[in-house]
């Protein structure tokens, strides 16, 4: 089961318990709660200092004025205020959500279609798995940012290729018009691990129910539409979830084929890099926890939509 | 359905499809209009496809055994040279030779691995096996970090660290993997340990074994596979890791292969992209070798936790 089933369980309530039931338990947890919570200890002081503390301490700084050296000075709203005003944060909200729009449902596309032909029973259906699943364990790396900036370049793997058509091509990487599309060829280029979790979720539709479609005369294209895809839908849903997420958080590859600057012109200033800048370049912590709660009230809004949203298109068998 | 997407249906699932049963499957094919045209059309088009997705990479390494110049000219993946120049060159091109930092990452994974393994094995027991008072919201509260972004906690994090005096160490990057804070390997090995038979741990409970050794003697050997996912993915994560590095990490002699690399970029001028695609082609090696030999895990972890 999937996280977000797990999650989904959890809201929709307790079972309801006998009172013998409750009595057993009551019982049974005299003796697990000691253990329980030693065993989580690691983990309940990591929620604690690494995740919670923190989180409430960025909070706090998104009131203040902190630059690490000085005590940080209450300001209010201030952060907020100047971030209404901020051109260059507004820009690079623009390039995040382009990036997460564009590649996302690209990458999910390639990813449904390339694990739909791969067939139950396919010849060297294992050897393409792998060959398409490389790119994603790959793509998150410095050496292959290094090699995109290479490829779009100037003089790069791709203007070599078209100069063979006698078509003459630019920098890709330093125009700020495509600079934004190689990274976006670059997620869509990982569309390898959300693949394996169709392929997954393929192998559980009944054979049967194909069989019986094809009885009736369905052709190809009708048996996937009517009942792959439908039966697909919370695995779909898993996906457009968690790459949604992991999108909006990308910065390695903003980073490096810009150099760190989000350059040409901003046009790859991804919110993250632009939050980097500002905290760490510039040791603007107040304003940098200030836009990472809004990072996180992006991603919660938009996980909230897609929550609300799938009422309407994912169907749950249970 | 997503119920059933678990890790133990798939493993079994692809253990029991035996080669006669794909065989078999293969003549129903047949005989329900299959047609070898459209089969062999089929397999060119998946071929050109992943030929097209691995050329980049495969043409790095090409590249990275060419001299220099090659790279702006030569498209191709034909090698007619071999040169090993690069590689010497860009081994020694930082101030310090390019083992330090291969070790400097190699040492930053076993940490962050063998912090995974225990921390989050043993959170994974208590929520999978033990009852005990809040443990619904202690579990919900485990998901939602699970989507929780990095950002929303880095700043205070590093204000922590450094004012603990952690930067330029190694600790910043392995401590949160000592107390479990990777949600995903929780959860793994939570899906995993729910699909051990509870009769085996009541068995030893009756013997008179207390849950550390029901955990030490029964759990843990059977949840081998699951350890080995966490193990697996926690070293290409943390291998690929480039901002929790570029945070802690400033000095040259501390930096890791990512970091290297792009001090790399940073340093180099026009001429020395030759060096830089061998460094690079050095630094994918071991996740490509982790690939090669671990993919059973990968493909299992990958359907239970969504992966990266």
């Amino acid at each position: 089961m999937s996280a977000l089933g797990e999650l989904r369980k959890l809201s929709a309530g307790k079972r309801p318990q006998t009172a013998a039931e409750k009595a057993f338990i009551k019982k049974d947890n005299r003796r697990d709660n000691k253990a329980a919570y030693l065993f989580l200890l690691p983990w309940l002081i990591g929620l604690a200092v690494i995740t919670v503390g923190p989180m409430v301490a960025s909070l706090a700084l998104s009131f203040t004025k902190y630059n690490l050296l000085q005590a940080p000075k209450f300001i209010g709203l201030d952060n907020f205020i100047r971030m209404m005003g901020d051109e260059r944060l507004h820009n690079s909200l623009g390039v995040t959500f382009v990036y997460v729009f564009v590649s996302v449902p690209l990458q999910l596309a390639a990813a449904l279609a390339l694990a739909a032909l791969l067939d139950r029973g396919l010849r060297g259906l294992a050897i393409y798995r792998s060959v398409y699943y490389l790119p994603s364990l790959l793509g998150s790396s410095v050496a292959i940012a290094v090699l995109w900036k290479q490829v779009f370049g100037g003089e790069g793997l791709v203007n070599q290729f078209i100069a063979i058509f006698g078509i003459e091509g630019r920098s890709w990487i330093a125009d700020p018009s495509t600079a934004l599309s190689t990274l976006i060829t670059l997620n869509v280029w990982t569309f390898g691990a959300p693949m394996v979790i169709f392929l997954a979720g393929l192998r559980q539709i009944p054979v049967m129910y194909h069989e019986a479609a094809q009885m009736d005369g369905a052709t190809k294209w009708q048996r996937f539409t009517k009942i792959t895809l439908p039966l697909l839908t919370p695995i779909i849903f898993f996906n457009l979830v968690l790459q949604i997420i992991h999108a909006f958080q990308a910065f390695t590859q903003a980073f490096i084929v810009s150099g760190g600057t989000g350059g040409p012109a901003d046009s790859t200033l991804f919110y993250t890099l632009y939050l980097y800048n500002r905290g760490f370049s510039n040791f603007d912590m107040g304003y940098a926890s200030a836009m990472a709660w809004f990072l996180l009230l992006i991603i919660g809004v938009f996980t909230a939509i897609n929550f609300w949203a799938s009422k309407y298109w994912v169907n749950y068998d249970d | 359905m997503t119920d059933t997407l678990t890790t133990r249906s798939i493993t079994t699932d692809s253990k029991n499809r035996s080669r006669e049963a794909k065989e078999a499957e293969r003549q129903y094919r047949r005989a329900r209009g299959w047609s070898p045209w459209k089969s062999v059309l089929k397999h060119i088009g998946l071929i050109l496809v992943g030929f097209i997705m691995l050329y980049p990479v495969i043409w790095l390494v090409v590249s990275s055994l060419r001299p220099t110049e090659e790279i702006f000219r030569n498209p191709g993946i034909v090698l007619d040279s071999f040169e090993v120049s690069n590689y010497s060159e860009g081994w020694n091109t930082l101030s310090e030779p390019f083992h330090v930092f291969l070790l400097n990452s190699v040492l930053i994974v076993l940490g962050c691995i063998v912090g995974n393994l225990v921390s989050c094995s043993m959170a994974a027991y208590a929520f999978a096996r033990l009852k005990f008072s809040g443990k619904r919201w202690w579990f919900a509260a485990m998901l939602m970090t699970l989507m929780l972004p990095i950002h929303v906690i880095i700043v205070p994090q590093y204000i922590m660290f450094s004012q603990l005096g952690f930067v330029n160490t190694y600790l910043p990057l392995i401590l949160p993997k000592i107390l479990a804070t990777d949600a995903f390997f929780v959860f793994l090995m939570v899906q995993f340990i729910r699909g051990i038979p509870k009769e085996l741990d009541e068995a030893a409970r009756i013997d008179g074994c207390g849950h550390a050794r029901i955990f030490g003697v029964i759990i843990l050997p059977l949840m081998v596979p699951a350890l080995a996912t966490t193990a697996i993915f926690t070293f290409i994560w943390t291998w690929n890791d480039f901002f929790s590095q570029l945070l802690y990490l400033t000095k040259p002699e501390m930096y890791t292969v990512p970091l290297a690399l792009r001090a790399f970029m940073d340093a180099q001028s026009s001429t020395s992209w030759g060096p830089m695609f061998a460094m690079s082609v050095v630094s994918l090696l071991p996740i490509f070798l982790v690939f090669l030999f671990g993919q059973r895990f990968l493909l299992k972890g990958i359907a239970t936790t969504g992966g990266k």
